[in-house]
This record gives C-alpha cells, sequence and structure tokens, in this order.
C-alpha cells in the first residue's frame, strides 16, 4: 500500500491534494513525469502528472480534481488511508534549458503540473511569467507557489472575483507583446490549451503543452492515449506527456476524452448513490 | 510390402477422448472456460493410448522438452502426483501450456499415431495432470539446490520470465521477479482471456513460484522506476529481460483515431487485467459494440473477437486481406470462434474509418483483394480488386495485426544492442545480450510469437545465466 502522509482539500473541495509516501518514484522522478494510481483491487489505472516530489522524505504530492467515480474514490481516503498501487515514474520529463523569457500558462488543476516546471525553469536562469486562471476566486489553486516559483505572476479569474476579469489567453495576449518571450508553456483544460497555442503560433513563440488522455497502462502497450502530433500518431504515455503545443490536434483530443462519459456518469451516479 | 505385424490393434481402437467443452450458444456469451477438463477416467483412458516410442518425437517437438511419455506413463497408472511431478521438471508452467500450447504443431504434430489417425491429445492430459494437482494436490514443491548466494532480477513476468524464475530458484539463487503492471503475469494476465485461460490458474502457478522462494515486484518499472544498471548497484548478479513486445500496430487509414477504434492490446488489457466485462461493478470501462469488426487473423484476433461477442454484440466479424490459408491464428482457434457465430471477411481491406459529427465509429470503407505474387514473407501478396470498393458498418473496431517492440526499457539501456526492428540482439542458443551479465528471451527479441516459444526461450538462458552465475561470463 502507498499510504496517504498529508491531505489537504482545495477550490471548494473540488480539488484534492494527497502526499503519498511512493520512496522508488520520488527518487527518480523530474518535473513533468507522471504516475498512474489505483485506490483499490476492482479500481481504475488514472494517470496524474505529479505536483511535487521530495526525494529525502521519499514522497510524491499529486492534485487531483474530483470529476468522476475514480476521483470520488480518491476523495474518500485519509492521511493513513493509503493506494493498492502507484506507478510511475512515467513519460518523458520536462526538457529544461536556458533561453531567456519563458511565459507559463495553467488553468484549473493544470496549475498544480505547472508549478514544479516553472519552479525548475526557473532554476535553470530563466526569467519567469506566470499567468494562471480559475473559473473564480475560491478555485483558484496554488497561488502562492506559482509566485515564489516566478519571477512575475497573473492572476484571471472568469468571474472577475480576483484578479483580471477574465481568460488566461487575453493577458497572455499583452505580455507577448510587452516581452520577448522565448517559450510558453501552456498546461490546463483542452480548450485553454488550444487558444494559447493558436496565439503563439501568431507570435512564433515555441509552445510545450501536457497532454492527459485516457491511458490504461502507460507504458506504450496500449495506444489508448494515442494523439495527433503533426498529422502522426504518437503515444502520450511514452513519447509525451509534453508535446509541441502548435502541432496537436486539439479537437480530435477533446473528442476521445469523451470515449466513456456515458459509462463514467453511470457509474459515478451510482457510487454518490450508494454512499449518500 | 513388408510382411511385418502391425502394432498391437487394440492401443489403436481407443479413439481420442473428446474434449468436453461448454457448448457453443452457451459460452459465447459468458466469461467461464470453454473447455470443461478431463475426468480421472478419461485422463487414463487416453493416456493408455500413448504407443511409449522409445525414440519419442513428441519430446523434440517441445521447445522445453517435457517427458512427455514419462509423464503420459504416470497418468495411465493412476499416479498423478507422479505424473505433475514429472512435468514440473521441464515446465515450470503445465497449466498454462496444457491450455494455450499449439500441440497440434509442436508434440502432437508429430506424434507417430498422428500418421495413420488422432494423435495423443497430450495438452490434454498436461492439463488434466496440473489441473487434478491444484485441485487434490499435497502442496509439496520440487526440490531445490542448496542457496547459492547469487540474485537474479528478471524484467517482466510473462511465460518466459516465469520460465527462468522457475529454473533459476529450484537450482538455488534468489529471484526477484519485476512486473510493470500491477498484477503478475505479462500476456497471460493482460492478454489471454479468462475463458481460454482462467487468471486464477495464472494466479497459482505464480503462486507456486513464490511458494519457492521467488519475489514477485509490481508496480516496477524497468527503465522508468530503476534503470538495469541500477539494478547491478543493487547487487543484483544477473539480469534477464523478458518484457514482451507489447507496442500495438495500427493500420494508419484515415479515420483510425475515431472512438470506437481500439488496439486489441487495449481491448483485451482492459478486459483481462482490468476485468471491464464486469463494468460497473468495477471501475474500468469498455465499449461494448453491437456492430464489431476484428481487423487480423492471428490468435490475438481470435481473442478479441471472441470477448466482444461474449460482451453481447449483435454481430463480430474477422476482417483480414489475406485468404484462410494464411490466417496465423491456431485452427481450433479458428474453429472455436467460428461455433460461436463470428463471421469471417476474408481478401477484405479496410481503407477508411467513417464517423459521425461526434467522432464516434460508425463504419468503415473496404477493398476486395486477390492473392498476387509471394511477398518477403512467402505469403502470396494481397491486391486490390479494382472497383470492388464497399461499405462495412460497425461501432466498434480492434486492431489485432500484431505488435512491434516496446522502446521504453531499450530506449533507457544504450548499451544493449538492438536490430533493425529495435527487437533486442540475444544469442539464440544462450540468450546473452551485448551488455554484460544481461540476457534476454521471448517477444522482445523474436517479435510476437507463442507462450511455448518464449518458454524455450527461457529455459535456454536460465541454463545459460546458471553457467554464467557458476563459472562466469
Amino acid at each position: 500500500m502507498f499510504k496517504i502522509v498529508k491531505r489537504e482539500e482545495m477550490s471548494e473541495g473540488t480539488v484534492v491534494l494527497n502526499e503519498i509516501e511512493a520512496p522508488l518514484i520520488a527518487r527518480k522522478a523530474r518535473p513533468g513525469q507522471f504516475v498512474i494510481i489505483k485506490a483499490t483491487e476492482n479500481g481504475e489505472r488514472i494517470p496524474l502528472t505529479m505536483a511535487e516530489t521530495d526525494p529525502e522524505k521519499g514522497t510524491i504530492t499529486i492534485i487531483y480534481m474530483v470529476v468522476g467515480k475514480s476521483t470520488a474514490l480518491f476523495k474518500t481516503l485519509q492521511v493513513g488511508d493509503g493506494y493498492q498501487d502507484v506507478i510511475g515514474p512515467l513519460g518523458k520529463p520536462t526538457h529544461l534549458e536556458k533561453v531567456g523569457t519563458v511565459v507559463c500558462v495553467g488553468g484549473g488543476t493544470g496549475v498544480a503540473v505547472l508549478h514544479p516546471i516553472t519552479r525548475a525553469l526557473k532554476e535553470v536562469g530563466n526569467r519567469v511569467i506566470c499567468i494562471i486562471g480559475a473559473r473564480s476566486k475560491d478555485l483558484l489553486i496554488l497561488e502562492d507557489k506559482m509566485k515564489a516559483a516566478s519571477h512575475e505572476l497573473h492572476v484571471c479569474t472568469d468571474d472577475g472575483s480576483y484578479g483580471h476579469h477574465g481568460f488566461v489567453t487575453e493577458v497572455l495576449k499583452e505580455v507577448l507583446e510587452k516581452e520577448d518571450v522565448k517559450l510558453a508553456v501552456a498546461i490546463g483544460p483542452v480548450p485553454m490549451m488550444k487558444f494559447v497555442s493558436l496565439i503563439t503560433k501568431e507570435k512564433n513563440v515555441k509552445t510545450i503543452v501536457s497532454l492527459n488522455p485516457i491511458m490504461v497502462d502507460g507504458t506504450g502497450m496500449c495506444g489508448g492515449c494515442r494523439v495527433s502530433i503533426g498529422g502522426k500518431n504518437k503515444f502520450a504515455c511514452v513519447d509525451g506527456p509534453e508535446f509541441d503545443g502548435h502541432q496537436v490536434d486539439y479537437d480530435e483530443l477533446m473528442q476521445r476524452l469523451q470515449a466513456y462519459c456515458e459509462d463514467e456518469k453511470a457509474c459515478h451516479d451510482g457510487f454518490c448513490k450508494i454512499r449518500s | 510390402m513388408s510382411t511385418q505385424p502391425e502394432k498391437p490393434a487394440k492401443k489403436k481402437s481407443i479413439p481420442r477422448a473428446v474434449m468436453p467443452e461448454q457448448a457453443p450458444e452457451v459460452r459465447r456469451r459468458n466469461f467461464e472456460e470453454v473447455p470443461l477438463g478431463y475426468t480421472k477416467e478419461m485422463a487414463m483412458q487416453e493416456a493408455s493410448r500413448c504407443l511409449q516410442c522409445k525414440k519419442p518425437a513428441c519430446v523434440d517437438g517441445c521447445p522445453v522438452s517435457v517427458d512427455i511419455p514419462g509423464f503420459i506413463k504416470l497418468i495411465k497408472e493412476g499416479d498423478f502426483t507422479g505424473s505433475i511431478r514429472n512435468l514440473w521438471t521441464k515446465n515450470a508452467l503445465p497449466a498454462v501450456c496444457g491450455r494455450v500450447c499449439p500441440q497440434e504443431i509442436q508434440c502432437e504434430g508429430v506424434c507417430i499415431l498422428a500418421k495413420k489417425g488422432d494423435p495423443v491429445a497430450i495438452g490434454n492430459l498436461e492439463r488434466f495432470a496440473a489441473d487434478y494437482e491444484r485441485a487434490h494436490g499435497t502442496g509439496a514443491l520440487p526440490p531445490k539446490s542448496e542457496p547459492t548466494g547469487k540474485k537474479v532480477a528478471v524484467v517482466g513476468s510473462g511465460p518466459s520470465s516465469l520460465t527462468v524464475a522457475g529454473d533459476l530458484i529450484v537450482k538455488g539463487h534468489a529471484v526477484t521477479v519485476l512486473e510493470a503492471f500491477h498484477k503478475p503475469g505479462g500476456v497471460l494476465i493482460y492478454g489471454i482471456p479468462e475463458f481460454r485461460l482462467p487468471k486464477e490458474i495464472v494466479a497459482q502457478e505464480i503462486n507456486f513460484l513464490e511458494r519457492q522462494g521467488a519475489e514477485v515486484q509490481c508496480n516496477a518499472v524497468v527503465g522508468r522506476t530503476v534503470s538495469i544498471d541500477e539494478l547491478f548497484e543493487e547487487g543484483y548478479d544477473a539480469v534477464y529481460l523478458g518484457v514482451g513486445a507489447g507496442l500495438p500496430r495500427f493500420l494508419n487509414v484515415p479515420g483510425e483515431n475515431l472512438i470506437g477504434i481500439l488496439s486489441a492490446n487495449e481491448y483485451l488489457t482492459r478486459a483481462n487485467l482490468m476485468k471491464a466485462y464486469l463494468f460497473p461493478k468495477v471501475d474500468t470501462p469498455i465499449p461494448r459494440g453491437k456492430n464489431v469488426v476484428v481487423l487480423g487473423a492471428g490468435n490475438v484476433a481470435m481473442d478479441a473477437a471472441r470477448t466482444a461477442m461474449r460482451l453481447g454484440a449483435d454481430s463480430v466479424k474477422i476482417v483480414y486481406r489475406r485468404s484462410r490459408e494464411e490466417m496465423p491464428a491456431r485452427t481450433a482457434e479458428i474453429h472455436h470462434a467460428e461455433e460461436e457465430g463470428i463471421e469471417m471477411f476474408l481478401l477484405t481491406a479496410p481503407t477508411k474509418f467513417t464517423g459521425n459529427d461526434k467522432g464516434r465509429l460508425t463504419g468503415m470503407e473496404c477493398l476486395q483483394m486477390e492473392l498476387g505474387e509471394p511477398d518477403d514473407s512467402g505469403r502470396r501478396r494481397p491486391v486490390p480488386k479494382e472497383g470492388s470498393e464497399f461499405q462495412m458498418d460497425c461501432d466498434l473496431a480492434i486492431i489485432a495485426v500484431g505488435s512491434g517492440a516496446n522502446p521504453l526499457l531499450t530506449q533507457s539501456t544504450p548499451d544493449l544492442k538492438l536490430n533493425r526492428w529495435g527487437y533486442i540482439m540475444a544469442d539464440p542458443e544462450t540468450g546473452k545480450t551485448s551488455k554484460r551479465g544481461v540476457w534476454a528471451g521471448g517477444d522482445i527479441v523474436t517479435g510476437a510469437a507463442t507462450v511455448i516459444l518464449a518458454m524455450g526461450a527461457g529455459r535456454k538462458a536460465a541454463d545459460s545465466m546458471h553457467d554464467y552465475l557458476t563459472w562466469g561470463w
């Protein structure tokens, strides 16, 4: 069992942080890599990119949004409980290089994945500008950590309850006008990554996105996570999860993420009924 | 003409004992095992058909050289415990091999009785001995050599790895099996369906190795969680790589990323490893197609097609671009599939998948083929017939056209020599790779093959590893 040593709820309980004992993974993991987590014997294998690792303590931290049966089940786990299986680190780490000014754009729980990458990009000597967003102030996560990990932080909320009233893409346009940005990293909901990539493409700014398609094994065996990159099939688990944002077929990815939506809803409703 | 009298007539007069099976119309909708197994009486009767040849061709036909006349004689005499103990000396997985080996091209194919009639049912008898031990056995373990103090890491837990583990553990080495999935067994767990190989049996075969002292570590992705060099740093003296092929091939035709198109690997992993056929009792879903097509005609394609039928399909079609003669699946598997109502669309190749506005599969455009000149594989090349385009409706398509070498481990081990297809280069006689202290075998060396060939490679490697651990490289 992989024990939970710390647990926090964020975003009005829709997002949960778990710090988990996984010494072998903590020792090896690099920013941008993910793990596959399964809570119980009959559970589903869920890929989640790591938000933090502590090799000395032997722990990894994941931050997930509660969306279906499996994450609802995860949410019931308390400190001292554990996951039956945690597998990783999987995927290729982020390529870290000093390029000059970098802009990191995060939305929703994508901010959790963006945080270690942002910090690492700063550590290798880049000037890092961050733009993070959420639907409202109460749903925003990791503002303080992102502030510490970057040189400049912009916050956006869709409803204007905090920071810039509007989307991250609006602030991104302004930043790209003012600054000589060499690299953009965008992690968040697929539509956000799509629109960020459209904007940066106009400005010819290289853009990295981290994709989280449906996946079973995470080691290149099933091909369920295939994504079209520049018209070619790539497996997010072994070729990614990070890809050139300008090459991704986002519309196909959005459709493929819906593959099991009806099954997932039925399964989740059944689970909620049992628990209520 | 020879005037020599024929062999005693009574031996030939006993017909081959027919394996009782679930009726096709029943089994096509359940996941229980298809063959039901021999009774004691049937097994002893079948065993009495064996001529006990002085120079048994069947043993040469077996990649792990099971003492076939020996274990059959013991069944004939009613010594079932003796029989399984005899099997164990050559085969750590008899319950698996009795079920999934292609006996018709191996031991049974060369059985002397096959020349004039039906060969001895060697596979069924092997299965009987293993099943009888499981149900009635004493649990006694085979004898084991004194500990040598040497440590071996076996990467992967499919048939070749389990053979290596079984062979080295009885020779006194400490064996650790490292498996990337959360359950051990490799293709026996994620690939071969429950109705052909109950997962309980695989679990028991692995438990047998654990009881002998092998340690099994799951969730260990060698190449990611730990590298091969780190295994040596941790104190392992030798490493065996039996990680399988496991990189699914696709057709590369337009529309292949529509929802409802899965690799056979994904479909079978969901069904077998994740037990998604029990959804929503378990949490992993699986698409339940009404009109299912399976592209390809190997054993994996048959497994996928028969799984789809069991998940409630109205129609399941095997679509294959060559003819029946070239189908790579075992005859018995094709026969079982057809009995269950699976249709064969031969000399048919898809050119495009079509879908609706939600990105879900609705059909497939196909061409009819005819066979031309032989290609590189020696089989006649399928060539499209002009003007033969037609549409086939389907809501689930499973791609079962083979797999390639998974680069996950090999990419992280640059000093491991690969061939041009990405498979590990290993000496065919010993399994030695270009990296000192590292052996490899099974599908990651040969490309996708059978359980027993992988076990044969495991046997050779285990012998060579034992040599190395005793005498040096």
